[in-house]
């Protein structure tokens, strides 16, 4: 199989995303020292073969930090994605296949969503249930919801004209049996992809709202959260700032050469090996 | 010297080569014909003329216009391609852009040419449209009239050559044989030469003095059309003539004379979405048909693209419904999509595009068996022993039924949508275009299929088509439709013999001669 070469970017992608989901669940069993472990004796250490990454103002081990944060975002991110994708799609479905009132209905509802922008969501969640990592999730999570179903209705009423469509509801099957059986996996593919990139999207997000003190509280931690703690002494300490930073650059990027690359190897069109070309 | 040498051209995606060793030359003047089916290569071999390949193909071999190589690089290509070639492309409405003025268009491409200059009334006379034709947008032309506009754009530049790619195969047959003639006068009065591609023997054989036929990438059989067409050398050649001429299936089982299908005045009103609903007056697609189809009869329903048999079709096959009239079935009453659930069984459809009609996603014994959800007494081994017969009835053997519907061809795809429409064991079966996508050398074959199936099952069939050749192979009555309404009926012999309703003529008049 030659298909890794045609496709660098996903492989890259997906390889550098995998080892920071890796990293993340390391630190569920294992991170060199506690997080929770404050001794400001050992504070503002640089990288050394102690503290890998040196230690924070409260004399945390930076390395353990940023394991247990990337753990944090991931989670938050993915769990989002999970409330976008499990409500979004079958809403995007219901509308492609039933249409009309039902359509409208989800269409007025996603620009409902949309108008409001994550952080305000966030806002409000807050002032009603607290800042926590949990709101974070419901906050971003909401904001996924129009997103996936505004992908899963396109992509189903591109495949709704199609004939085999038509032969199903020769065949007696009603709108849902056909939004379920033949629409459904033929959108997957547009949904994985959508989802890998909900999923940076949602990890930038996450860092936002813990930046702001909306999302993760202390004693956990998230990258976004590291960065707030790091900004008072972003001049004399940069490292501290900078860590989490491109930490959080480095996520984003990957998760999103790999949905670039998902999309590209999926696109039939780009699919070069067992393609008819241009054949009348 | 010929205007255009191309020799020994390839044409291969990374190792697979879809053009090997093609070479032929065009004298100025001459009408040189490409003959090939889906695949064969003949597009491509056009686009490497024109150097339009697509990104990844890679290119070996010569191609000279009067003697000189053409130039690899794009920007000179680009110019010479607008000064000596002109094109014209398969599908009219996506090579016009939908935003511009026809007349704007026809300007540009003047304008592109530093030649001499052309006004863009005289290209629309030259192509026979009317000038006033200037200010429209495509969408507001006729399939045939964007083609004339197409050709127009190609002739801007005074070329030596026109290169049309399948020019006719997106228009009904009237239209066609306008073109069709359109672009010989063109040839002649200006001398030019024309390098045109076609599955369509017929349409090669009434334009082209010489031909060539094209198979898997290779140049089989090349020389004047007289003498290929009346002595091929080549089988395969031989076999694609042979294909082209439908024989008729034979006598069929004679209908018993009892009514198994009854339409009472159907009509049906589109209404275009819009705020001001009330105000625009409906589409009428199907206006007024009333007919009758007996038990064990072929009733074909032959029109021009968007006189509404499609529609109709959907209408008896219960995806959409009428607005007004009503349908009998087997003493049923319904209107469409209130067809009863214990009828449809009884009535199933075979689609137009056999690459549409099948989910990617599922195997062939799911797509073939669903509809048997329709009969749910069946134990499961009943269900599979269906699928099987259904598909063995058809040709295909049942160890294909665990693949993939992108595995197979557009013959054998078309195959399985009518063992599809057959595992319910139905009395009528509407066939909408059956065999309009498919290659020449299946179109027999699946006629074939049909007839004899007839003969088996005891079927009646609907047939909607356009192809006047196709129909009289097959149908016991000819329904002519148009402008929604049936205007003429009668047996294949009486309305070929003596067309009397003017669309009739026209029809019977356009008919392509039968090649040698």
């Amino acid at each position: 199989m030659t298909h890794w070469r045609l496709h660098p970017s996903l492989w890259l992608g997906l390889g550098a995303g995998l080892f920071f989901a890796l990293l993340a669940l390391v630190s569920l069993v294992w991170t060199p020292f506690p997080i929770e472990e404050i001794n400001i004796g050992r504070r503002f250490q640089g990288p050394g073969p102690v503290h890998w990454l040196g230690t924070d103002h409260l004399g945390r081990d930076m390395t353990s930090l940023i394991m247990a944060g990337t753990f944090t975002s991931f989670l938050v991110s993915a769990l989002a994605v999970a409330i976008g994708a499990g409500i979004g799609v079958p809403l995007g479905l219901l509308a492609a296949s039933w249409g009309g009132v039902p359509e409208w209905l989800v269409l007025r509802f996603s620009d409902f969503l949309f108008a409001f922008p994550a952080i305000i969501v966030a806002i409000l969640i807050t002032a009603l249930f607290g800042p926590g990592a949990i709101n974070a999730v419901l906050a971003i999570g909401i904001f996924n919801i129009p997103v996936f179903a505004r992908v899963a209705r396109g992509g189903a009423l591109s495949f709704k004209t199609l004939d085999f469509i038509a032969a199903a509801r020769l065949a007696g099957m009603g709108n849902g049996e056909i939004a379920f059986r033949h629409l459904l996996p033929n959108i997957m593919s547009l949904v994985i992809v959508q989802g890998t990139i909900q999923l940076s999207l949602g990890i930038l997000a996450e860092a936002g709202l813990s930046y702001v003190g909306l999302g993760t509280q202390p004693p956990a931690t998230s990258l976004g959260l590291m960065l707030r703690d790091a900004q008072g002494v972003f001049l004399i300490h940069p490292w501290l700032s900078v860590l989490p930073g491109l930490s959080i650059v480095a996520i984003v990027i990957a998760l999103n050469l790999a949905g670039d690359g998902l999309r590209d190897a999926i696109d039939p069109r780009l699919r070069a090996e067992s393609g008819t070309y241009g054949a009348a | 010297m010929a205007l255009l040498e191309v020799d020994n051209l390839s044409v291969r995606f990374g190792k697979r080569p879809v053009v090997a060793g093609v070479s032929f030359a065009i004298e100025r003047g001459e009408r040189f014909g490409i003959i090939g089916e889906s695949g064969s290569g003949k597009t491509l071999t056009a686009m490497a003329i024109t150097g339009l390949l697509p990104d990844g193909a890679r290119q070996e071999g010569d191609i000279r216009l009067d003697g000189e190589p053409l130039p690899r690089a794009e920007k000179p290509m680009a110019r010479l391609r607008g000064k000596r070639f002109g094109i014209v492309f398969q599908e009219p409405m996506t090579a016009l852009n939908p935003l511009m003025r026809v007349g704007e268009q026809i300007a540009e491409a003047v304008r592109l040419n530093q030649g001499p200059q052309a006004g863009v009334p005289q290209l629309l006379q030259e192509v026979g449209l009317d000038p006033a034709h200037a200010r429209r947008f495509p969408h507001q032309l006729s399939g045939g009239q964007r083609q004339r506009v197409m050709i127009a754009m190609a002739l801007a530049s005074q070329p030596d050559m026109l290169i049309a790619d399948e020019p006719t195969s997106a228009l009904d047959l009237i239209t066609q044989k306008r073109v069709l003639d359109l672009i010989a006068e063109i040839c002649t009065r200006r001398q030019m030469a024309l390098l045109f591609i076609s599955h369509d023997l017929k349409a090669v054989a009434a334009l082209c003095s010489r031909v060539a036929v094209m198979h898997d990438g290779k140049l089989i059989e090349a020389g004047p059309a007289d003498a290929v067409f009346r002595t091929p050398q080549a089988d395969y050649t031989r076999r694609l003539i042979a294909a082209s001429k439908l024989a008729s299936a034979g006598p069929a089982r004679r209908p018993d004379g009892e009514t198994l299908l009854e339409a009472r005045g159907l009509v049906r009103d589109y209404r275009h979405n819009g705020f001001w609903r009330w105000q625009e007056k409906p589409l009428r697609a199907v206006d007024g048909v009333s007919f009758s189809l007996s038990r064990g009869e072929c009733v074909a329903l032959v029109g021009p693209s968007g006189c509404g048999k499609t529609t109709l079709a959907r209408i008896i096959a219960g995806l959409d419904s009428a607005s007004g009239g009503e349908l009998v079935f087997e003493g049923e009453t319904y209107h469409g999509r209130d067809l009863p659930r214990g009828q449809r069984r009884d009535l199933s459809l075979v689609f137009q595009d056999p690459f549409g009609s099948f989910n990617p996603r599922q195997t062939i014994a799911q797509s073939v068996g669903e509809p048997l959800r329709l009969l749910p007494d069946l134990s499961p081994m009943d269900r599979h022993q269906r699928v099987v017969e259904a598909v063995a009835a058809v040709g295909l053997d049942a160890g294909m039924l665990e693949r993939y519907p992108h595995e197979f061809s557009g013959g054998q795809r078309q195959r399985l949508a009518i063992a599809r429409a057959l595992v319910t064991r139905p009395k009528l079966v509407v066939l909408d275009e059956p065999v309009s996508a498919l290659d020449v050398s299946v179109r027999g074959e699946v006629l074939a299929l049909l007839a004899r199936l007839r003969e088996e099952y005891g079927l009646s069939y609907l047939c909607i088509s356009h192809d006047l050749d196709m129909v009289r192979a097959i149908a016991d009555r000819i329904l002519v439709m148009e402008a929604g309404r049936i205007v003429e009926e009668g047996t294949p012999e009486t309305l070929f013999a003596q067309p009397q309703h003017r669309l009739t003529r026209e029809l019977v008049a356009a008919r392509l001669p039968d090649v040698a």
